[in-house]
């Protein structure tokens, strides 16, 4: 493995989606619990903890899909294309999520903020659903015809796998969540919470015990580069590590290092992602030799090399402001009459 | 239908949705500076409670563009893949540099902006509302380069590798400015500072009626009516600038808005009229000399016609003219509209003249159209080209879809973005409503500011 620009551009990218990945993950696992509450006041405490920050974070994918699309059009070009439906659905679900936190509040009618709470929790499970079933469609491999043009179906798209894949990323998007909500809570939400978390870690755990199982044996593809490199299996063992110090830090009180130890959880999977698919963007299946990567389906180097520019100036001032935001937003949900 | 029509319908349909939005960021934006700006430096704290309201109009389109921006992000890769391998390498850079220098900076600040009014210090928020607004100046930027380079395409050259052709940079900064961008963009600006300044306008103008609010209102009046009529004012000199640039540029798109088919020297102006398409005439009432001095700042210069174009290389000519001819209409009528209100304003008698007041709560859905109709007439002035001499529309389309999967969206979003605009509507009426809230006129606590001598 030599480290060209497609090499940089591969790993930004992968960035980028991880980033999405950890910061969108906590307001699509807020947005599929907070239904277990009934009680307006909890509801709004929720939605109030990931108010200020949502839309920002909602920025990594956007920014993410115009990475994708200056650095390895092709990939762009082919997966939107290919997932057609699909990618509207998920657009669908997007736009619910956004308006709904911004609408239900506006009118105190009961009627009213059921309506937006449901348009909230649908549009997230569904946008983190369809995120999953993507990826995991990415990595059980597309059917890609030799002119790199998806050549399958929409219903195809529908294996267990991929869909296994998308449950695992419901239920890893509802435990960042939940933990992210109890280190943003205080009082009775915050217990609550704290057991929705437990629970929701129980769920990710079985589903991705099941998913490395169900990679290992009808996938192997995907763990042919730990298979290879057995040092990597480091981390596997970081991720799962990770999981296990969650509740370890809540036990001791510290809410904000089990959402750090969340994260890290994330990064990881993202990262044995990234690892096993490489230098391929797209595996093609039956004929892995349409596959786009990194060369194939890139843009000129020239391009490449102007755009890490662009990211080199831009990405330290986005993270720069992005912390001081966090900064300013940390501590416990209060609200006002500026809250949703 | 075909794919290709119902691609062309959708694109422009969630198009010039989503644009009814970012004009009022861009443009609300601009007024909260202004006002927060204008309470920080005076100490009235009725400014305070003008950029109190204002921001939370600004939250609602703000969201609302957000949501329906995505989509057209992700409509490049769904419904015009060819077009996105054929051009990914140009116009990708710009969308990419889009989000990491605009959409970052304006959602990052907007969470300081709206909520951050007693967690941070005066300075500080003034900052986070100047940040958003420049995020939203940003935005226009990019996605203007990006259509520009569609318009005008520079910095570029076609490259064939493995029987397969495509753009490539050459030249980045020739991309950014290439030929058109710069006068388009300041023209697309106007347009939405006007739109901003209009919808301040609107509100103020129909609490004077309903005799609400009325301090409110005539603050908000003076700020909105001032930059109302510098930006429609600037909006002509623009107009003008940019048309210049589209006579020079593409010549055929000038000749569409004009319908103008035969090259001529002394072309007269049309000012309102309808084109036979057929007999290849237009009928209507024409200024002698004025086309050619407009474009070429010479009475008797020769303006190009679309003779010069075979028929397959000439845009819907009534679609561009009347678009055109729409827009230039709305504009003028914009500027009067101001500085009626302005001068009335300015003298204190414009309580009285409640027709004027009328006019001036309508005015908002001046800009709008206006806004509208300028993209269709840029847009539909391009074609048949979807790259301006480069790729032609029917090229750019995704090879793999099939016409009743287009539809499933096409139909699911126009439903979906009724839905939306209903709830706009609702709660912005429901806003305007309930007017400013008293309260923001005692700044408390940590906004409370100090006492000016």
């Amino acid at each position: 493995m030599h480290f060209d620009l497609n090499t940089v551009w591969f790993v930004l990218v992968g960035v980028l989606f991880a980033g999405y990945a950890m910061l969108d993950g906590f307001d699509l696992g807020i947005g599929a619990l907070h239904l277990f509450t009934s009680k307006d006041e909890e509801r709004r405490v929720m939605i109030n903890a990931i108010g200020p920050v949502w839309d920002g974070n909602e920025v990594w994918l956007v920014t993410g899909g115009g990475a994708l699309f200056a650095a390895f059009p092709n990939v762009y070009a082919t997966v939107f294309s290919g997932f057609y439906l699909a990618l509207f659905l998920l657009l669908a679900a997007l736009i619910f999520r956004a308006v709904a936190i911004e609408f239900r509040s506006k009118r105190p009618e009961h009627w009213w903020r059921q309506t937006w709470d449901i348009g909230f929790a649908v549009g997230s499970i569904l946008s983190s659903l369809l995120i999953g079933v993507a990826l995991g469609n990415i990595a059980w491999g597309i059917p890609i015809d030799e002119h790199g043009e998806f050549a399958g179906t929409f219903l195809g798209l529908l294996k267990p796998y991929p869909l296994l894949v998308g449950v695992t990323t419901v239920a890893l998007f509802m435990m960042h969540g939940a933990i992210y909500g109890v280190m943003k809570t205080e009082g009775a939400l915050h217990d609550k919470l704290r057991g929705w978390a437990m629970n929701s870690i129980i769920f990710f755990v079985i589903c991705a015990t099941m998913l490395t199982m169900a990679t290992l044996l009808y996938v192997p593809h995907m763990a042919a580069r730990v298979r290879d490199n057995p040092w990597l299996f480091s981390v596997a063992l970081a991720n799962m590590l990770a999981i296990a110090n969650i509740p370890r830090e809540f036990h001791h009180g510290n809410d904000g290092k089990a959402f750090l130890s969340s994260c890290a959880a994330i990064i990881t999977l993202m990262a044995l992602f990234a690892l096993n698919i490489f230098p391929n963007l797209v595996y093609s299946l039956p004929n892995p030799e349409n596959s786009l990567n990194i060369h194939n389906a890139a843009s000129s180097p020239k391009t490449l090399g102007i755009m890490l520019v662009i990211a080199c100036i831009g990405l330290p001032v986005v993270l720069a402001y992005t912390v001081s935001i966090y900064w300013i937003f940390r501590g416990k949900v209060k609200l006002d009459r500026m809250s949703y | 239908m075909d794919v290709l029509t119902l691609s062309r319908i959708q694109f422009g349909a969630t198009a010039a949705f989503h644009y009814l939005y970012p004009p009022l960021s861009i443009g609300l934006g601009l007024m909260l500076v202004i006002m927060e700006g204008a309470w920080l430096k005076t100490g009235n704290t009725l400014y305070h409670q003008m950029a109190r309201f204002w921001t939370r109009v600004f939250a609602l389109t703000f969201a609302i563009g957000v949501a329906t921006g995505i989509v057209m992000e992700f409509e490049f890769g769904t419904n015009w893949a060819a077009y996105s391998r054929y051009v990914g390498d140009v116009f990708g850079s710009a969308l990419a540099a889009e989000g990491i220098f605009a959409f970052f900076l304006e959602s990052g600040f907007l969470a300081v902006l709206l909520f951050g009014w007693d967690k941070v210090s005066h300075k500080m928020h003034f900052f986070s509302t100047c940040m958003v607004c420049l995020g939203a100046h940003f935005s226009a930027v990019w996605i203007i380069v990006a259509n520009s380079w569609m318009q005008t395409p520079a910095g570029y050259h076609i490259v064939t590798r493995d029987g397969v052709a495509r753009a490539e940079i050459t030249n980045f900064w020739q991309l950014v400015f290439n030929p058109s961008s710069m006068e388009r963009l300041f023209h697309t600006v106007c347009g939405a500072w006007q739109t901003g300044a209009f919808l301040v306008v609107s509100v103020s103008a129909w609490y004077l009626l309903k005799r609400r609010n009325m301090e409110f209102a005539r603050a908000s009046l003076k700020v909105g009516l001032s930059v109302a009529l510098v930006a429609s004012l600037l909006q002509a000199v623009s107009g003008h600038v940019s048309a210049q640039g589209v006579a020079k540029n593409q010549p055929a798109k000038l000749a569409a808005f004009e319908g103008l088919y035969q090259t001529t020297s002394n072309a007269p102006l049309t000012l309102l009229g309808w084109v036979d398409e057929k007999s290849e005439k237009v009928f209507g009432l024409q200024a002698p000399e004025m086309l050619s001095f407009l474009a070429h700042n010479d009475f008797h210069a020769t303006v190009t016609g679309l003779d010069e174009f075979k028929p397959e290389d000439r845009p819907p000519v009534q679609a561009s003219f009347q678009f055109f001819h729409g827009m230039v209409g709305i504009g003028f009528t914009l500027i009067a509209i101001a500085a009626l209100g302005f001068l009335y304003f300015r003298n204190g008698t414009l309580h009285e003249r409640r027709w004027l007041l009328w006019i001036l709560v309508f005015s908002v859905v001046g800009p709008e159209i206006a806004n509208q109709l300028g993209w269709f007439a840029a847009e539909v002035g391009r074609q048949p080209w979807l790259v301006y001499g480069v790729l032609r529309t029917p090229q750019g389309l995704s090879a793999i879809l099939k016409a009743n999967v287009v539809l499933t969206s096409l139909i699911l979003f126009t439903f979906i973005y009724f839905l939306l605009f209903a709830v706009f509507i609702y709660l912005l009426n429901d806003k305007i409503q309930h007017g400013p809230d008293d309260a923001d006129l005692k700044p408390a606590g940590k906004l409370a500011l100090p006492e000016k001598k």
